[in-house]
């Protein structure tokens, strides 16, 4: 993947919400087939989208589905025949899709969605936190979350460039309101993409047959290939972040060097979460940031390397516990953990010092629920 | 990358010959078949096709559900055990 700087060899900055932002990326990487349903806060990426395969600005087939399974189901079998796809969805939408998610993945095709990451009922709220993405992290999907609307442009092709080498569906995740309809300055840059590729395509013609019932040994080794390829993906996002973003691969590590305390997050919430590490540094707190931009595959390597004191800020629970908190302790690293942000509930740049403190001072029990 | 697992041909998947798995065999009278197509329609495995003096089934593959017996309008189509 190449980037392509317009006249100065930088991009034409203008002021997008990460929806947006989003919508610019896919409209460069140029997708043969779009579908998707609309569900708030992702509607604003695909009304965009539409715009511009009205418009003739885009050469795309936007296929309006009558559901978000058939959403995934439209750009599943457009895939299997060699398109470059795209959906984008939230919370209720990405429940309703689940089953086709696991299809896409286990056929091992190239695809790109966007979540607008949102709460799943009930109650019934519309506002940001993880839940949503989460519940991707078993069926075998690149997962990557992003913290700006520059990041979730960039993040959005790189997603096709990693996706088309390794045979896995991509979601680039980026949190409801406070980025999907917030707007910041973002550069938006050409790129080049590789020419769409893939392990196999079925055309007409062709007799065979896709996925077929199995047996448990074909299945075993299926999903273990899946989990393996998932693992190794990790160099592939890594290099294809180097050409283009350069973010940090995996993960982005702030102001760790000399760090005794390390916070673990994901996610748009970091940037407030970096201003209230911030404030602690000029107190003298020694004290960084491991955000994970990815959640799939997991940065078992960055987060093995913290310092020993660490805390992880969740926005998506498992049982009592966060799901990034079980994921970290299951690295074999001692951590506290804190449940925040359900629902939309504000942390603002004030509560994440307080907490940080907390943590700094030792008062943070093992797993508590910012309420 | 080894797609075995995924693509195969177009009659024969990983899992084999699934008639294997079937408890019940459907008979089929080739006195009382008129052919209508109404099995092979409906048959979910797309495994019954049109004979000589009646529909016949591939065994190979057929796993015994009994759809077609239940859409017979003849009642040509008895399920026996195996």
């Amino acid at each position: 993947m190449r980037a392509e700087g317009n006249r100065n060899g930088s991009g034409v900055k203008r002021l997008l919400t990460s929806n947006e932002a989003i919508a610019e990326a896919v409209k460069i990487a140029k997708p043969d087939v779009i579908a998707a349903y609309p569900i708030t806060p992702q509607s604003p990426i695909v009304e965009k989208l539409a715009e511009m395969v009205e418009s003739g600005e885009l050469d795309a087939s936007f296929v309006r589905v009558e559901s978000e399974h058939s959403a995934m189901a439209v750009i599943h079998g457009a895939a299997t025949a060699g398109a470059r796809v795209f959906t984008a969805t939230s919370s209720h939408g990405l429940a309703y899709m689940f089953e086709m998610c696991w299809w896409i993945a286990g056929s091992r095709l190239p695809a790109v969605m966007a979540v607008a990451t949102r709460s799943i009922g009930a109650p019934w709220n519309i506002h940001g936190d993880h839940t949503d993405i989460m519940s991707l992290r078993d069926a075998g999907w690149i997962i990557g979350m992003a913290e700006s609307a520059q990041e979730a442009f960039d993040m959005t092709l790189q997603a096709f460039a990693v996706s088309e080498v390794v045979n896995i569906p991509f979601a680039v995740g980026i949190d409801a309101f406070t980025m999907s309809h917030t707007a910041e300055i973002v550069e938006i840059r050409n790129a080049k993409l590789p020419e769409r590729r893939q392990a196999y395509r079925i055309l007409p013609g062709m007799e065979v047959a896709v996925n077929a019932v199995t047996m448990g040994e074909a299945r075993m080794k299926a999903r273990y290939d899946l989990a393996i390829d998932l693992e190794k993906s990790a160099e592939v996002i890594e290099r294809t972040d180097g050409e283009f973003g350069s973010y940090g691969g995996l993960v982005e590590k702030y102001r760790l060097e000399d760090a005794e305390y390390a916070v673990v997050m994901a996610g748009g919430w970091c940037g407030d979460a970096k201003d209230a590490i911030d404030m602690l540094r000029d107190e003298g707190v020694r004290i960084g940031m491991l955000r994970l931009r990815f959640i799939r595959p997991f940065p078992e390597k960055a987060v093995k390397e913290l310092p020993s004191e660490v805390l992880v800020v969740d926005r998506a629970n498992t049982g009592i516990k966060g799901i990034l908190g079980m994921e970290t302790a299951a690295c074999g690293v001692e951590v506290k953990n804190v449940v925040a942000g359900i629902g939309g509930l504000d942390v603002g740049i004030d509560d994440f010092y307080r907490l940080f403190g907390k943590f700094v001072d030792g008062k943070l029990e093992k797993v508590e629920w910012l309420i | 990358m080894d797609l075995s697992p995924i693509l195969s041909e177009a009659t024969v998947a990983s899992a084999g010959e699934t008639g294997s798995w079937r408890n019940y065999r459907p008979l089929v009278s080739s006195e009382l078949c008129s052919k209508c197509g109404n099995c092979i329609v409906y048959c979910p495995e797309g495994v019954i096709f049109e004979g000589v003096d009646s529909v016949e089934i591939d065994y190979r593959f057929c796993k015994g559900c009994g759809v077609c017996r239940e859409v017979c309008g003849q009642k040509a189509i008895e399920m026996v055990p195996e």
